[in-house]
């Protein structure tokens, strides 16, 4: 299956522009659901889709008592004016019904729905697939504790399971969130929350779902996204086989990309990227055993493809600038091999998913 | 030949009056010219933070702009954020509280006219360092909630956020004493017959929020010390890889940031509940729920800190109890709501521009607090909150909550505070330019942010669906900042050629309307009755004031005095010595302001000379004086 272009893919997003100026929360947000919206209101799981249910209660309650207020005052402006109107004291029994009352019993319902809300979303699965967030400056670290596999900035899960996700950080504090899936958990240095997600369909967003950092981190905060790709249970397995795989076991010796490898191991590479089964085993930058097959580079920041990489290894300072990752010094020729043993594991990915 | 009132006048203006020249701007302690000071030097600070945002929407407005870099961004955001704050919303109102407190309680000034000034300093001088340090590039840069770790000495190395650590525990100091000086200054100072049934709201809702501050400020004190320490001297409060706790930080900073939501807003429906009355030419309905609603609110506003806190992991138990009352601080703002409602339906309107901005006020906070509900619902807050749906709520209710009432309470006192009364056309024009604005700005982010946009990013991608609520947010912004700049044009165009003001342009119900405006620097000739919650609205109040224009005891022609009364019933105790005008409050402010500088720089030896400069300034200012008999602060 050949990828489409992502800048191509969102420009089909765009949304007609008479929709939000007619505003109404209720016209506006109806028409949901377009490709590419990372939307709290076009969910896509369980989860997701519980909370949206709440809003539209939420929303809907306050109107009726928006409009029930904004009456009265309107009333208030329009027909109590000139100098023939004669003030009138009194006033506390409305005081006290429309003050006290009123939002006591509405209150009291909305609170009844918000525990039977937090019951719901709260996690008490045993045996789901786990799978380990740990945020960094400027990017996820995603581990699959059973598989031994390591990936960053996408998550693979399998369509309609329920995945257990334990969330931690390496430095600062960062904030995990699919709005399409699953509401905000905090990744805090020295703590561990678990949350989950699932996912009942594909996302439509490069056909994964957009989760991004929420929780302020520094000066890349904004550009800290990660992928959250729900594939059909085969499809998944094939991946996860692929990623079990060690760095070595496709690259056929003598090839441009056995020495791409041989670069990435014998360079300053190493020292904070891991490639399974080799020497390569740094921990400060993302594990890069099937980089090749990650459909963005720095976190959403790019495009994966041949010339963006390029670019990104010889100075990602200018796409990103602040992230970690220093200038590399590679030989023309060495930046070549590296760039054809990436190239090679995109080849073996579209292999693997049927062409 | 001058009447016995005219030689009385004359006796007071002499005794109460700064001498001329420019040492005694340097001097003055009166409550006028402070209070004066600290609205004018918050409409500084809410210029500087409104240009601020203007860049920000300037570089929001089309995705993947490249305006300004992510550095600049950071700073901006959390010095918009910090400024509007402590810089503009806190010291504004205490501005409207300085120059409104004694005079709607009927005293000659406030409890301790030098800890006034003093504070007024320290704010001045702490707001200069914080916003100052953009000139060197280093304005803090962790957001004005400067969470842990990133605040930390590991992840912000820089100084930026010892400006902020330090320019706070400063700052504080002027926030503290002020509160404190309300709180004494309405509890002693009141007109004979001022019982707390006849404390107008207004003062209420002073009294509310400096409690509100005396037990607010000293966690966010204790938190910016320990973030200081960790970062300057090593220690390890924050820091995980030692032991440390870095959610302890959120705490401390939201059960202080919570209450100070409260702390702003309470004091402008303070201001609502002042222009209501005289705009709906009737008293305020529901008087007593009023008072308690705004001191319920202060309560209760310690006890919802945790619904900033939802998505941090913390047990469910504690998220339901947080969640309740969190929902529950609601029901106050209800009673206020329709307290004014009613008195409007009640009433007869006067559709003045002070009340334009009161009614604008009722529909925006209407929506904030009614999105503010929704926040109290564990689940759904942890989806929006961060979003821009969040950024959409706190703006309704601050731009609503506080800015409106603000510039309303300006349309109202403007005669009163510099004799000049302003265009009420202009006004008009502000008003409908703001209040578009305001909503063109501010709605389309709560659309925006449930379709999953994250706050506090310099840029974002093109195609999420983002787009067009983003640029009508700059639009918005600008039209906002027309708006805004329509209301200081009014001014300064009013201060040179305003119609002059009358003692009571609006037919006002409180005291602050029975003397000139602006008001001779002893305020009222004698000291009032009062003998309701609306003063100038009942005969025999206004018969007893104008009686006590011959009696000695309320005259207090003798000396530089006002009258202390005692705490419930206001019965006359005694007539208290005022201090006159002096510099210590300057070099009191100015030898801190050398402690925090030194501290900053690492010039430890600095900081101990101004600590040295401090001490001496307190001896000098302590040391008893033989002629003053009654103590004065």
């Amino acid at each position: 299956m050949g990828r489409p272009d992502r800048a191509a893919h969102r420009r089909r997003g765009l949304r007609p522009v008479p929709l939000i100026l007619l505003a109404g929360f209720g016209l506006q947000l109806a028409g949901c659901g377009r490709s590419g919206t990372p939307s709290t209101l076009d969910p896509h799981g369980p989860g997701a889709d519980r909370i949206a249910g709440i809003w539209w209660f939420l929303l809907w309650t306050s109107v009726v008592v928006f409009l029930m207020v904004a009456g009265l005052i309107g009333y208030a402006v329009w027909r109590r004016r000139g100098e023939r109107v004669q003030p009138r004291p009194g006033g506390e029994r409305l005081i006290v019904a429309g003050g006290i009352v009123l939002p006591a019993v509405v209150l009291t319902v909305v609170w009844l729905v918000n525990l039977n809300g937090m019951s719901a979303l709260a996690y008490r699965g045993q045996g789901d697939l786990t799978v380990q967030v740990t945020g960094h400056q400027y990017w996820w670290e995603v581990r699959y504790p059973d598989e031994d596999v390591v990936t960053a900035n996408e998550l693979h899960v399998p369509i309609g399971r329920r995945v257990r996700l334990e969330l931690t950080s390496a430095d600062v504090n960062h904030s995990f969130w699919v709005p399409q899936l699953t509401y905000k958990t905090d990744l805090i240095p020295g703590k561990t929350n678990v949350t989950w997600l699932q996912a009942d369909r594909p996302g439509s967003y490069d056909g994964a779902y957009r989760g991004q950092c929420a929780e302020y981190c520094g000066l890349q905060h904004a550009k800290m996204e990660f992928l959250v790709v729900a594939e059909p249970p085969a499809a998944y397995d094939a991946w996860l086989a692929r990623q079990r795989q060690s760095a070595t076991a496709t690259v056929p010796a003598g090839t441009t990309a056995a020495r791409g490898l041989a670069v990435l191991e014998s360079n300053s590479c190493a020292a904070c990227h891991a490639l399974r089964g080799t020497s390569a085993a740094g921990r400060a930058g993302p594990d890069l055993t099937h980089f090749g097959e990650r459909r963005t580079l720095g976190a959403g920041t790019a495009p994966n493809n041949r010339g963006y990489l390029g670019g990104w290894i010889v100075n990602s300072q200018t796409l990103k600038p602040g992230n970690k990752m220093p200038p590399q010094q590679l030989g023309a020729e060495e930046l070549q091999d590296v760039l054809a043993y990436f190239d090679s594991q995109r080849e073996e990915a579209s292999r693997g998913d049927g062409g | 030949m001058a009447t016995v009132a005219e030689r009385v006048e004359q006796r007071l203006e002499r005794i109460w009056e700064d001498e001329p020249g420019l040492a005694a701007w340097f001097k003055t302690v009166d409550h006028k010219k402070i209070g004066r000071r600290y609205m004018v030097t918050g409409a500084f600070f809410f210029a500087l933070a409104g240009i601020q945002a203007l860049i920000m929407r300037a570089q929001l407005a089309v995705p993947d702009n490249r305006l300004i870099s992510p550095e600049l961004y950071d700073q901006l955001f959390t010095m918009h954020g910090t400024a509007m704050i402590f810089l503009f919303s806190t010291p504004t109102l205490f501005g409207f509280g300085n120059f409104l407190v004694p005079l709607m309680i009927g005293a000659r000034d406030m409890a301790f006219p030098r800890l006034n000034a003093f504070g007024y300093w320290v704010f001045l001088f702490a707001g200069l360092l914080m916003e100052g340090s953009f000139l060197w590039a280093a304005a803090p840069d962790a957001g004005w909630f400067a969470y842990t770790p990133l605040s930390g000495p590991r992840y912000s190395p820089a100084i930026n956020l010892d400006v902020y650590a330090l320019g706070l525990l400063f700052l504080g100091i002027a926030t503290s004493i002020g509160a404190v000086n309300f709180l004494v200054t309405i509890f002693k100072l009141r007109a004979p017959g001022m019982s707390l049934q006849r404390i107008p709201i207004f003062l209420w809702a002073i009294v509310a929020t400096s409690f509100a501050v005396v037990f607010a400020l000293p966690p966010l004190n204790a938190a910016n010390a320990m973030l200081f320490l960790d970062r300057r001297f090593g220690f390890h409060f924050f820091d995980p890889a030692a032991g440390g706790d870095p959610v302890l930080w959120q705490h401390l900073f939201w059960i202080f940031g919570h209450p100070d939501v409260y702390i702003i807003v309470l004091p402008a429906l303070g201001i609502v509940s002042s222009i209501v009355p005289t705009f709906s030419r009737r008293p305020l309905a529901g008087h007593a729920l009023v008072v308690m609603a705004t001191i319920a609110t202060a309560v209760i506003s310690f006890g919802v800190w945790v619904h900033h806190m939802f998505a941090v992991g913390l047990p469910q138990l504690s998220l339901a109890v947080f969640s309740a009352a969190s929902l529950l601080i609601t029901i106050p703002g209800g009673i206020q709501i329709f307290a004014w409602t009613v008195t409007i339906v009640r009433g007869r309107l006067v559709a003045s521009t002070a009340m334009l901005y009161v009614i604008g006020f009722l529909l925006v906070f209407v929506i904030g607090g009614l999105s503010g509900v929704m926040f109290g619902v564990v689940a759904f807050d942890r989806q929006v909150t961060d979003s821009y749906f969040v950024v959409a709520h706190f703006h309704y209710v601050l731009f609503g909550g506080a800015v409106f009432p603000i510039l309303g309470g300006i349309y109202y006192w403007f005669g009163k505070f510099t004799g000049r009364m302003l265009s009420e056309r202009l006004g008009k024009w502000s008003f409908w330019l703001v209040f578009i604005g305001m909503n063109l700005t501010f709605f389309p982010m709560h659309i925006y942010g449930l379709e999953g946009m994250p706050r506090r990013v310099y840029t974002y991608e093109g195609g999420l669906g983002w787009d067009l609520g983003n640029l009508l947010s700059s639009i918005g912004a600008a039209v906002l900042a027309a708006g805004l700049l329509l209301t200081l044009i009014n001014a300064i165009r009013s201060l040179r050629r305003g119609v002059p003001a009358p003692a009571d342009p609006w037919g006002g119900d409180t005291l602050e309307w029975a003397t000139a405006s602006p008001p001779p620097p002893y305020n009222f000739r004698a000291i009032p009755t009062v003998h309701s919650v609306t003063p100038m609205w009942d005969e025999r109040s206004r018969a007893d004031t104008d009686r006590a224009r011959h009696d000695e005891e309320r005259l207090l022609a003798e000396g530089h005095e006002t009258l202390r009364t005692s705490e419930l019933d206001a019965e006359p105790e005694e007539p208290i010595e005022m201090p006159d005008e002096t510099i210590k409050p300057l070099a009191m402010a100015g030898s801190l302001a050398v402690v925090t500088l030194g501290l900053l720089l690492e010039l430890y030896w600095v900081a101990a000379a101004g600590g040295l400069l401090a001490a001496v300034t307190i001896a000098a200012w302590l040391w008893p004086v033989q002629e003053l008999t009654g103590e004065a602060g």
